[in-house]
């Protein structure tokens, strides 16, 4: 187990390398600068670029990238000028995972149940239903389920407001209802996934040999489900919580367009077009960290689930 | 495993056996009207993809200012496009919607047909190099996926696309024959060449490690070492024995991606990354749509179900295929 999570933090020191190079790189190749605009007299850009050290060669400036972001710092932000990089995208980041923890806490809220459901009814008409419910619910993307939302449930209906961000300091219900329409388009597609995962994996388990011999020895049913087939069925569905997070994070980029959300994956898109490095390269650090630690966090769950894990290895 | 020896035993006799899974398939699916149904809307999908220009009332730049955000079904009366019927509404430039939809739908096709051709053939490729490879060169092989595979695709892909559309922006002297011929392809496609490039560069990953592990499943049985036994050589076992056993499950899973590469490409141009304007693609009349929601929903409603019926389609099918090459739910 201990060998395990020593692997997995080990493993993050390439993927770290490598991602972060490609971003530098990429960063550096394309053309134009931050500080490049019509008003701007070259001379003062080329001072200003010394300033943030952007005239060295780029490797020398990647070294210097590596050595300040192992001190966890990452730099002034070179639009907001002067201003470090971790005074935006702290806040952005806490909004973003407000959201994405909403998103899960929507996915899993209805997925699993229907997809509980859809076993336990299997080829009935609760089956067919949440199937059909599931793929449909996959095949609508964020930027229509969003904008439909926004239009039935806004506009139309007048429920809720049309999308903005409210912070949880400005009171819980405002925020609640800010919140409710992108939780549930980043959810939506979520929810679907494990309904089919939870379903699949509990038509499975309940063929399984212990089930039927523990439904002989004349256990309650309800105890044979939740203790026997239940526990079980849930273990590929906690694997899927590492891509799931993944997926919540991409997704996430998406709806905050969408929904006009100031979170990390607003800062990312225009900072790209603002050429702000130090932003850019902050924001790809920290969604890989994410995902890398999440799978850190499903490879333990794991072993708690599923002793036999230890073993096998 | 019974499945798996049942496909064993399939390779040992490939040309009866195998294709009578196949024919079994085939026929399990054309029973079902769904699966029909969705089949023949793409079909037709990838018919006005390849000729829009026949199917499409006008022209889909021609602006009409006088008649700006029409309802559906509204007959123009003044400005360029009088006596045109605009069936599916306007947009805010007076743009005939139907007309954009059929020259969206050229957009996503194409990006579901090259990103599923790039994805098959490198992914193929490399997952069958892989698995079939020595420990050392799978293990090294299968390290670099991981790593890529670390990185978010969006944001990888956001980057790329960025990186290559910066290209187009530079004076043409200062780029080799190579970039001005990619940029020059990229300028004639509306911007599509590098949705294709940036996608592409993700999309095989998946597929890599698919195949890879197919690959090390079957490479151990007995059909494969009764081949090599019989002095077939590296290529013949993967391009003869390995490929026709794990082709179904690839075909499966490339078709349930493709719903993920149409929709990259639309939200790269809802954000205004992906194919230039005035090029419709259906992410960018979705934006369009957004922004005009309060006054003009139609503008979002057609993109928008054309986009959710492709994807549903897509994946439709894809779980139909699925569960016709399975032996286990055939009943």
């Amino acid at each position: 187990m201990a060998r395990l999570i020593v692997r997995r933090i080990l493993w993050f020191i390439p993927v770290f390398f490598v991602i972060t190079g490609i971003t530098f790189l990429t960063m550096r190749a394309l053309p134009g600068g931050p500080f490049d605009s019509e008003k701007t007299p070259p001379a003062l850009v080329q001072q200003m670029e010394a300033a943030f050290g952007l005239n060295r060669p780029v490797y020398e400036q990647y070294f210097i990238w590596l050595k300040n972001a192992a001190q966890l710092d990452f730099g002034p932000s070179l639009k907001q000028r002067g201003k470090p990089v971790a005074g935006f995208l702290l806040p952005a980041l806490v909004v973003s995972m407000q959201l994405g923890i909403a998103a899960l806490l929507f996915a899993l809220v209805i997925g699993l149940p229907a997809g509980i459901i859809a076993a336990l009814h299997r080829g009935r008409w609760q089956d067919r239903s949440a199937t059909l419910v599931a793929i449909v619910g996959v095949s609508i993307p964020a930027i229509v389920m969003g904008p439909v939302l926004v239009w039935i449930f806004a506009l139309q209906l007048d429920w809720l407001p049309v999308a903005q961000w409210v912070p949880l300091a400005d009171g819980f219900w405002p925020w609640l209802s800010h919140l409710i329409l992108p939780a549930i388009t980043l959810g939506a597609g979520l929810s679907a996934i494990i309904a089919r995962l939870t379903r699949a994996s509990l038509l499975q388990v309940l063929n399984e040999d212990y089930v039927r011999t523990a439904k002989a020895k004349g256990l309650p049913h309800r105890v044979v489900m939740l203790r026997h087939a239940l526990r079980n069925a849930l273990i590929p569905v906690v694997t899927y919580l590492g891509p799931l997070t993944a997926a919540v994070v991409t997704g996430s980029l998406v709806v905050e367009q969408v929904f006009a959300i100031p979170g990390m994956g607003r800062y990312f898109v225009s900072s790209i077009t603002s050429r702000d490095y130090p932003m850019v390269m902050a924001v790809v650090v920290i969604y890989a960290f994410i995902i890398v630690f999440a799978n850190l966090l499903v490879d333990i769950s794991y072993f708690f689930i599923d002793p036999r894990t230890d073993h096998a290895q | 495993m019974l499945n798996s020896t049942a496909q064993g035993a399939a390779g040992l006799r490939p040309a009866r056996q195998s294709r009578s899974l196949w024919q079994d398939g085939l026929r399990q699916l054309r029973k079902d009207p769904v699966v029909v149904l969705c089949a023949l809307y793409l079909v037709l999908l990838l018919v006005v993809a390849l000729a829009p220009q026949v199917f499409a009332p006008v022209s889909y730049e021609q602006t009409d200012f006088s008649e700006k955000l029409q309802p559906p079904g509204t007959l123009a009366t003044t400005g360029k496009l009088t006596g045109h019927v605009y069936w599916f509404g306007s947009d805010k430039l007076g743009r005939d919607i139907l007309s954009r939809l059929i020259y969206g739908t050229r957009i996503s096709m194409a990006v579901a047909v090259v990103g599923a051709a790039i994805s098959f053939a490198l992914g193929v490729s490399y997952g069958m190099l892989a698995g079939y490879g020595s420990k050392h060169v799978d293990n090294i092989m299968m390290r670099i996926v991981d790593i890529i595979y670390a990185y978010p695709t969006l944001i990888l892909i956001i980057l790329l696309q960025v990186f290559l559309t910066s290209f187009s922006q530079r004076p043409p002297d200062q780029m080799g024959a190579f970039g001005q011929i990619m940029v020059s392809l990229d300028s004639s496609t509306g911007g599509l060449f590098f949705v294709f490039v940036a996608i592409g560069a993700v999309s095989w990953l998946n597929m890599a490690r698919l195949v890879r592990g197919q690959v090390l499943h079957y490479k151990l049985q007995e059909f494969v070492q009764a081949a090599r036994v019989v002095g077939a050589g590296r290529s013949r076992i993967m391009g003869r024995h390995l490929l026709p056993n794990i082709i179904g499950p690839c075909i499966v899973a490339e078709t349930l991606a493709i719903p993920a590469y149409i929709y990259t490409e639309a939200f790269l141009s809802f954000i205004g990354l992906g194919v230039q304007p005035p090029m419709p693609s259906w992410g960018s009349m979705i934006a369009d749509g957004y922004s005009a929601l309060r006054t003009a929903p139609w503008v979002l409603f057609f993109p928008a179900v054309a986009l959710s019926l492709t994807m549903l389609a897509f994946n439709f099918l894809g779980d139909a295929i699925r569960d016709a090459l399975d032996p286990k739910t055939q009943k």
